[in-house]
């Protein structure tokens, strides 16, 4: 029985082989195999935590183990409300992280501090890490959270090999202060 | 004197026999009597409910801050939250100052418990306590510019980008 697990990329294939980029071998790699890092503060916590369960099951796009230290982590997962005083605490996470590395804003207060426009509420985690992919919803369903992950798994089979390397790359860091 | 004799009435006599002239406002709304004293005589009063062998309120349930800005000369105030736990009997304890001298005596040499609440209401209202041993922000971010619970500042975060009327097409 043919089991076709993930999409093989583009590349030539013949009797007993087959060729592709390297960029794309190492994306297909990484995509499916990313080990998130949650970092829960409220409802949007408890919306990702259905989505790691039986019925919806992250585990199916290759996100089995969760990283609870952020040194092994791909993906920082960031849902729920960050207050300013968190701030730091967040950056703090994601310096810990190895590159290659992601971050995903899951619902309205990651995004943008939700219906907290108040003086204690960071507007946003944008304002301290850079983000790869916004969620929306309050809180967004499973679904949802499943659609950004999967969106974070194009971004990375797409990604050029080069780009942590890439003065765009520093200049974005450089943004939030990170060397 | 029994437990069940201590009331409202009764404290309210008990404390006008021994401050009656710097009592005001002496209300019970909600059944929770409350009163009105001079900055200079509260930590005084509170010390004398606390140790007085009946009464006893020993357990200080809350202090926290006020602001009323319309109140002119009085617009910033403390309010106490004592609790007689030996006859379940509680009691508000309110002072006002203006808001130009926001200063009162730290309730911490009675009361322990009142370090962090001292704290709290140094950072949401600016009040200085007098005598506090470690007055300094406890909630908000320590490079904080302002005092959040003071009624001339907005609610709203300044750094907030997607609330623009261009947005709403406004």
């Amino acid at each position: 029985m043919a089991l076709n697990l993930v999409e093989a990329p583009e590349g030539h294939s013949g009797q007993g082989f087959f060729a592709t980029s390297f960029d794309q071998a190492v994306g297909l790699a990484r995509a499916n195999s990313i080990w998130p890092l949650p970092f829960a503060t409220s409802c949007c916590g408890i919306e990702f935590m259905a989505t790691m369960g039986a019925h919806y099951d992250l585990a199916r796009f290759g996100s089995e183990r969760l990283s609870f230290s952020p040194r092994q982590a791909d993906l920082l997962m960031v849902m729920g409300t960050i207050a300013k005083k968190m701030g730091p605490v967040v950056k703090q996470v994601y310096l810990q992280m190895a590159e290659p590395r992601w971050v995903i804003a899951v619902g309205a207060c990651a995004s943008s501090g939700g219906i907290f426009d108040t003086y204690s509420v960071l507007q946003g985690i944008d304002k301290v890490v850079p983000v790869d992919v916004y969620v929306p919803g309050c809180p967004p369903t499973p679904e949802a959270i499943i659609d950004g992950v999967m969106k974070i798994q194009e971004l990375i089979k797409n990604e050029s090999l080069r780009r942590r390397n890439s003065e765009e790359y520093t200049e974005l860091l450089a943004g939030y202060g990170i060397e | 004197m029994s437990a069940q004799a201590i009331n409202a009435e009764y404290v309210t006599e008990k404390l006008q026999a021994r401050f009656g002239d710097q009592l005001s406002n002496l209300d019970s709304p909600y059944g929770l009597l409350s009163m009105n004293v001079p900055r200079e005589s509260v930590i005084g009063i509170i010390k004398w409910l606390k140790e007085d062998p009946e009464l006893q309120f020993m357990f200080l349930t809350d202090l926290c801050g006020v602001h009323f800005p319309e109140q002119k000369g009085q617009e910033l105030g403390v309010v106490y939250h004592l609790h007689s736990l030996v006859h379940n009997f509680r009691l508000r304890i309110r002072t006002f100052f203006p808001e130009t001298d926001p200063q009162v005596d730290t309730a911490t040499t009675l009361f322990e418990a009142a370090n962090w609440m001292e704290r709290e209401t140094f950072d949401f209202f600016g009040i200085r306590f007098k005598g506090h041993p470690d007055l300094r922000r406890i909630l908000n971010m320590d490079d904080m510019t302002y005092h959040p619970l003071l009624k001339q500042y907005p609610l709203e975060d300044a750094t907030r980008t997607d609330k623009e009327d261009k947005y709403f097409g406004r």
